[in-house]
């Protein structure tokens, strides 16, 4: 690839991700009034947005081989349990990232 | 006024320290290791700024030159911004010239905090979530252009601590949860999501999620909108 491709490839990068991010706010501006049904979209989307993250995080883990995904669930409980106890989202997530690491670093 | 957002944006944006400046040497690194000058993770990591689209990008410059794969791919796998466009429309109005700049740099997290953040009533929201964005996306860049000059000559054992991504949303998803009423829409994402990346893989199973979830909140519009939720 020549440094012009390279250029242009990144480009097409920055361009795709931009009409991501702006396309909403472009079509639904904020001098018009939003119609009801996007207006519900977008209070009704964020829940289900936070499930699927949660999924997509996850994605490369391999449940039928090697640790069977054990580490991942062992840590989640615990970030779960810690913030349902203390309710602290520091201290959950630096909790269960820490029992994370010790998991996959020492027991599997 | 804008000193107090950004020492009350600060703290929301620690996990993310963590995990950007790991991920984004780990980016970094990768480029570097590929045959690329640290200008390249930099660069990338200030204009993209979406992690795994930076990292499939390393595939495409490594690949013969095919700029409408390109612009697909991108435009695939950056697909699920158009969801926080929606959710935002109203929580980035009135923020004057910030707004631009907010829905440049929307990446998951940054979009993530400033969907969930119970911002206090005497701080400037919009400087509040310009301030998240900007921590956010400096981590990013910071981390990239790190990992690209040292390269592989770092080698201490952080293997794991990527999981802090995944420990953040958890605590997201959590909060939101306890939050609501009735848990239709939380439940929908987490399943449909998982369904779809057992039928489809996790290369290709979330344009499926995101059009299946966009159905069952249309069909399920009545039962929803009544439980109210979330606030």
């Amino acid at each position: 690839m020549t440094l012009t491709q390279q250029i242009i490839t990144i480009s097409l990068c920055v361009i795709g991700t931009v009409t991501t991010r702006f396309l909403p706010f472009i079509i639904f501006s904020s001098r018009k009034p939003t119609p009801k049904y996007i207006q519900y979209l977008g209070k009704a989307l964020p829940p289900a947005i936070f499930g699927m993250l949660v999924v997509y995080c996850l994605k490369n883990v391999d449940i039928l081989s090697g640790s069977h995904g054990l580490p991942e669930l062992i840590a989640i409980l615990l970030v779960a349990g810690l913030h349902l106890w203390k309710r602290q989202m520091l201290l959950s997530i630096a909790g269960g990232t820490v029992c994370y690491m010790l998991l996959v670093q020492f027991v599997f | 006024m804008i000193k107090k957002a950004a020492r009350c944006a600060f703290p929301y944006t620690i996990p993310i320290f963590a995990g950007f400046w790991f991920l984004g040497m780990t980016y970094g690194i990768y480029m570097k290791v590929s045959g690329f000058s640290f200008i390249y993770p930099m660069l990338m990591s200030l204009t993209i700024f979406g992690g795994s689209l930076e990292f499939v990008a390393v595939e495409l410059l490594l690949s013969a030159y095919a700029p409408l794969h390109t612009l697909i791919i991108a435009l695939v796998i950056q697909a699920r911004h158009l969801f926080y466009g929606i959710s935002m429309l109203d929580k980035y109005k009135e923020t004057g010239w910030k707004k631009f700049y907010l829905i440049f740099g929307m990446c998951d997290e940054s979009f993530s905090i400033n969907y969930s953040a119970q911002i206090p009533p005497d701080i400037d929201r919009g400087w509040f979530m310009f301030f998240v964005t900007l921590f956010n996306h400096l981590y990013w860049v910071f981390g990239a252009t790190t990992g690209g000059i040292l390269g592989s000559l770092i080698s201490f054992n952080t293997e794991g601590l990527d999981f802090v991504m995944t420990a953040m949303f958890v605590v997201i998803f959590l909060e939101q949860w306890l939050k609501e009423k009735k848990h239709y829409t939380s439940l929908i994402g987490i399943s449909v999501s998982a369904i779809f990346l057992i039928l489809f893989g996790a290369d290709s199973f979330m344009i499926p999620t995101m059009l299946c979830i966009l159905c069952l909140l249309t069909v399920l519009r009545g039962p929803i909108g009544k439980a109210g939720e979330p606030e």
